[in-house]
């Protein structure tokens, strides 16, 4: 891996320990990583593995016990609470499994908030706002209330809310964890688009399939890395169709 | 192929060649191409076990083709398909195995070969996935044999899952 220029995403030696009821969990033990500009990966592993901990760390949601991070090359060791927050609207989009919309307030000002606190013109805003609802199909649904639309538009309307102000990384917390196959399906249509037009995305995600659209896959097991790898890029290299797949278990 | 052919024919006769097609434009590209050649072998096979009977047509200017239609005893056989169910996939035993014996040969490390086999599902998965982006929105039949395929591969990497959990712990 080269050392220039800084990768989008950096961390070392990460670890973060709940302090609940009961034993103490140690949810993220010592994780390194770098996710280079223009990367799209996906952390994957079983529920209770850390790796949504892990996520919120790289956000700034929550706070490590140990380790740094950086973005861009930026130690941000020092940020406060509010200078987490502003990166979120510059450098860092969130969507999350359950949307976290904002339910009193209309998909179009849903979308368009994060651009305002940014100190973006209210005509740039909308601007923004009609080209993304445009792109992720949600045209007419600018007055809706998030409790009026099905879960795959919620998820698009959080999609579109977090690309508003174009930040460097995406970051996805299980964001087909609440929908259906069609969802699911789309939300990895969408993640894949993006993604070809240079967006970088960590996905945190149990579903293989979704996964899948990464080109590189991180295991996490019991709160450290299990594995790291990169996905072949090519097409098929061997022409069976898909049945080949099940046609293994004869 | 030789029930699927028979149930090509029941809705009425056809030669090789549009039986190939008829396989095709069903299962799109997810399903790996007919061979013409087996096709005709096969339906040579069912014609001699008297499931199919087949009639020479005269083509202007060309070679005769062959048009099947299905017997009664071919309809037999096909009802009789119909009333079994299908054997459930087996468990990759190959990998179990090699899992199981890996400590006895101290050659491989289980965790290292979980993870090695994790990588080709993945790839596969995203092989399928690439599949699914580019066949025909429309052909219903060929997605859902993509996402059969996708949701075993999903049920095999939960499995795996489960044996890094498990043998983790015993580390």
């Amino acid at each position: 891996m080269s050392d220039s220029p800084a990768p989008v995403l950096r961390a070392e030696g990460l670890a973060k320990t709940h302090h609940g009821e009961g034993a103490p969990a140690h949810a993220v033990r010592g994780v390194d990583l770098r996710v280079a500009r223009g990367e799209f990966v996906a952390i994957t592993g079983p529920s209770g593995a850390g790796k949504s901990t892990l996520l919120h760390l790289l956000g700034g949601l929550q706070r490590p016990d140990a380790g740094s991070i950086w973005l861009d090359g930026e130690r941000t060791d020092g940020y406060s609470e509010a200078r987490w927050a502003v990166e979120r609207r510059k450098r860092i989009g969130i969507v999350f499994q359950f949307f976290n919309l904002v339910s009193d307030l209309s998909v179009a000002d849903n979308v368009e908030l994060p651009a305002l606190l940014a100190g973006v013109s209210p005509k740039k805003a909308r601007a923004g706002r009609e080209e993304l609802l445009a792109e992720l199909g949600l045209e007419g649904k600018e007055r809706s209330m998030p409790g009026e639309l099905s879960g795959g538009e919620q998820q698009r309307v959080a999609l579109a809310r977090a690309l508003v102000n174009h930040p460097p990384l995406l970051l996805a917390d299980e964001p087909a964890g609440s929908l259906d196959s069609k969802g699911t399906r789309e939300v990895m249509r969408l993640l894949s688009r993006f993604h070809q037009r240079g967006q970088t995305i960590l996905l945190v995600t149990h579903d293989a399939r979704l996964a899948s659209a990464a080109d590189r896959v991180i295991s996490f097991f019991d709160g450290r890395i299990a594995d790291d790898a990169a996905l072949d890029a090519g097409p098929a290299p061997r022409r069976r169709g898909a049945s080949g797949v099940l046609e293994l278990r004869d | 192929m030789r029930l699927h052919l028979l149930a090509l024919l029941a809705r009425g006769a056809a030669h090789g060649y549009e039986l190939k097609q008829d396989l095709e434009q069903l299962l799109g590209a997810a399903y790996p191409q007919p061979n013409v050649g087996q096709i005709y072998v096969t339906l040579g096979r069912l014609e001699k076990t008297g499931l199919i009977e087949g009639e020479d047509v005269e083509q202007a200017g060309r070679p005769n083709k062959k048009v099947y239609h299905l017997t009664d005893a071919g309809r037999e056989a096909l009802r009789a398909w119909y009333e079994e169910t299908a054997d459930e996939p087996r468990v990759r035993d190959e990998f179990f195995m090699k899992l199981a014996l890996a400590p006895r040969t101290g050659l491989a490390d289980q965790i290292a070969l979980i993870n090695k086999q994790r990588r080709q599902y993945l790839n596969t998965m995203r092989q399928l996935s690439k599949l699914a982006a580019a066949e025909d929105r429309e052909n219903r039949i060929s997605h859902l044999l993509i996402e059969g395929a996708m949701l075993h591969l999903q049920a095999d990497l939960d499995w795996l899952e489960r044996c890094q959990e498990e043998l983790e712990e015993l580390e």
